[in-house]
């Protein structure tokens, strides 16, 4: 039985596993996911594997290492199709944050034996080196957006994975603006749907984990948010976080730097 | 003035009669509500949920609540809610389907009656707007008509407008004319608190004889009249509106679309908060075991890029477009569509962008450069 269905395998790069963690904590479909298709390689969850090509390959993590530069061309190949999980994989993630900095300065500085130290000067999203069929985005990615598009790989159509602001969830939701009604910064209007609206549900401004959503304004947000009295500094922090690399928020992370 | 067209006069004290008659009459009763810094449309016991003694003031892209330091039931302007999410629910699920293609599940109708006390005059003629698109056609909104069929409406006169309101530019308030079961215009005079009157309905009439009422004096018409032209006089907004569409419909490519869009965020926070956006998109969800599918309808807005998709890509795709096509259709291409504006003047558009993009500003750009043409780049 396990032969006639998709294989499934999901690599990490550098990450932290959460998104992985995220598949993991699919508590109650998990028997049911196991049961549609073979769960061939996934060291997050079991050391036994299978071996290539594989139906569907997720991914975790961006790229940093010139190691990983070679391993995901090799991913590549294995896998019919393959899909993009987290800020790391599809933006880069907080290690991207590097990217402005002199990387080798921080190796000399962080490791006693920095000749040891193998390491990429940008790290980097997986669209940059290879071909990525679909991207899921979050810090870490929604558990029922990757049972969405598990779904819909199995039954052969297109995710419904929407690209609009957060702004709309919120307001389906019935929550009240936080940024209007109480001057909180919130990235919610540049940010891509798919959190279910989860810290301005809570009174707290939305950090962007999701990326920038599909025609983000984000200098026009920055400029709105320095009108509430936000210092500048703050304001390309809040653009340069899990997202940072991602090139809306680096652009406006960028302008208002001092 | 008839005798039998006089307005009532009932004290504040015995508003709460009106609430718990309509809860007995089987009434789920909906009014404003202070939640999260904002005063929201939700299920209230009594009249001690009503946010008494609280106002609201609002700016482009601000709104806060403010102690009045009086008694009032209603002294604030609409919030963030409309009643749009009562009829028009942001989310519903039309039906379940197996893989045989069988229904196994419908949409669930409403059989609910609703109560709506505080309703103001703008956001009627929103309701009177949305009877007319999803009520109106050759096919019947199912999810709206299940709901609208029994609601009674207590509309409430706005004698204190807000800093973002222009119903009197409209035409839509700040007094409401019909459509109502009830009409209240809320008098806080020296010698007490009270409630002037109007009945709209048999319905209204049945229930303002279960509280403690007489009939008003001149007196009391003539200050509720006074107060209401006071209110008109003092909108925080105006809009022109005479040759308004013929105005737009000649500005296509004028260059203020592109200064509007240098400040949008095409976040669809306007479209969400107005009163008679109505759009939704429709989209179906399969379980894993591929043995059932649902269908599931949602609040869309005009400023996603998949709104306009189509074979090759969206019709909209740059932030001009779509906020052009957005105020387009509240101001001109609504009267061409279905006879009205598609725009009330409850000034929620203003308020509630992010940016505070003001509707009537942008329409009044239009207006000073007219005839203006954008330098295309060939």
């Amino acid at each position: 039985m396990k032969d006639s269905i998709p294989k499934l395998a999901v690599f990490k790069f550098s990450s932290c596993d959460g998104c992985q963690l995220s598949i993991l904590d699919l508590e109650d479909e998990l028997l049911e996911i196991g049961r549609r298709v073979n769960i061939a390689y996934f060291l997050e969850a079991s050391r036994a594997t299978v071996k290539g090509p594989y139906d569907v390959g997720l991914v975790e993590g961006s790229i940093s290492t010139p190691h990983e530069k070679e391993l995901i061309k090799d991913v590549r190949q294995k896998c019919k199709t393959l899909i993009t999980i987290g800020a790391c994989a599809t933006a880069g993630g907080i290690q991207a944050l590097r990217n402005w900095k002199d990387v080798k300065e921080f190796v000399s500085v962080v490791y006693a034996k920095p000749e040891y130290i193998e390491t990429l000067e940008k790290a980097t999203p997986i669209s940059e080196h290879v071909k990525v069929d679909f991207e899921l985005r979050g810090c870490p990615v929604n558990k029922y957006q990757i049972l969405e598009v598990l779904t819909a790989f199995l039954a052969g159509r297109k995710p419904n994975i929407p690209s609009h602001s957060v702004c709309v969830e919120c307001k389906r939701k019935g929550n009240v603006c936080i940024m209007v009604s109480n001057g909180v910064p919130c990235l919610g209007p540049v940010t891509q749907v798919g959190c279910g609206a989860i810290c301005p549900s809570y009174g707290r401004g939305c950090y962007g984990c999701f990326g920038p959503m599909e025609s983000p304004n984000a200098e026009s947000l920055g400029e709105r948010i320095l009108q509430l009295g936000i210092s500048k500094r703050d304001i390309v922090l809040m653009f340069k976080g899990f997202n940072g690399w991602s090139e809306p928020f680096r652009k406006a992370g960028d302008a208002f730097e001092e | 003035m008839s005798e039998k067209d006089r307005p009532l006069l009932i004290e504040a004290q015995d508003f709460n009669g009106l609430l718990l008659s309509l809860k007995r009459l089987g009434y789920a009763t909906y009014a404003p509500t202070v939640r999260d810094g904002a005063i929201v449309y939700d299920l209230v016991d009594s009249a001690d949920d009503l946010p008494i003694g609280i106002g609201d003031v609002q700016e482009p892209g601000s709104y806060r609540l403010r102690k009045r330091g009086d008694g009032s039931f209603f002294g604030f302007v609409v919030g963030p809610h409309s009643w749009k999410k009562f009829l028009h629910p942001p989310t519903v699920k039309l039906f379940t389907i197996n893989s045989n293609g069988k229904i196994v599940a419908n949409l669930e109708n409403s059989d609910q009656k609703l109560a709506f006390i505080g309703v103001r005059p703008c956001e009627l003629q929103a309701i009177k707007i949305l009877d007319k698109v999803l009520l109106g056609g050759e096919y019947l909104d199912i999810v709206y008509a299940s709901r609208r069929k029994d609601v009674f409406f207590v509309v409430v006169n706005c004698i204190e407008p807000g800093g973002n309101c222009f119903c009197a530019s409209v035409g839509t308030g700040p007094e409401a004319k019909d459509g109502f079961d009830l009409c209240l215009t809320e008098l806080l005079k020296p010698d007490g608190h009270y409630f002037l009157v109007r009945i709209g309905s048999e319905k209204g009439r049945e229930l303002i004889s279960s509280v403690h009422y007489r009939q008003a004096t001149d007196e009391e018409v003539e200050l509720a009249s006074r107060l209401l032209t006071l209110s008109s006089e003092h909108m925080g907004k105006k809009l022109e509106i005479k040759g308004m569409k013929e105005l737009l419909y000649r500005n296509l490519d004028h260059p203020h679309w592109d200064e509007v869009a240098k400040r949008c965020l095409t976040c669809g926070n306007c479209t969400m908060v107005c009163p008679t956006c109505f759009c939704t998109t429709v989209y179906e969800t399969t379980n894993l075991s591929l043995k059932y599918a649902e269908k599931w309808r949602s609040w869309d807005t005009c400023f996603s890029q998949e709104f306009s998709y189509i074979h090759g890509g969206p019709i909209r795709y740059s932030i001009s477009a779509r906020y052009r096509h957005w105020l387009m259709h509240k101001m001109a291409t609504w009267m061409d569509q279905f006879g009205t504006l598609g725009c009330v003047g409850c000034g929620r558009c203003i308020t509630w962008c992010p940016v505070g993009i003001d509707i009537t500003e942008e329409v009044k750009q239009i207006d000073k450069r007219d005839g203006e043409v954008k330098v295309k780049v060939e």
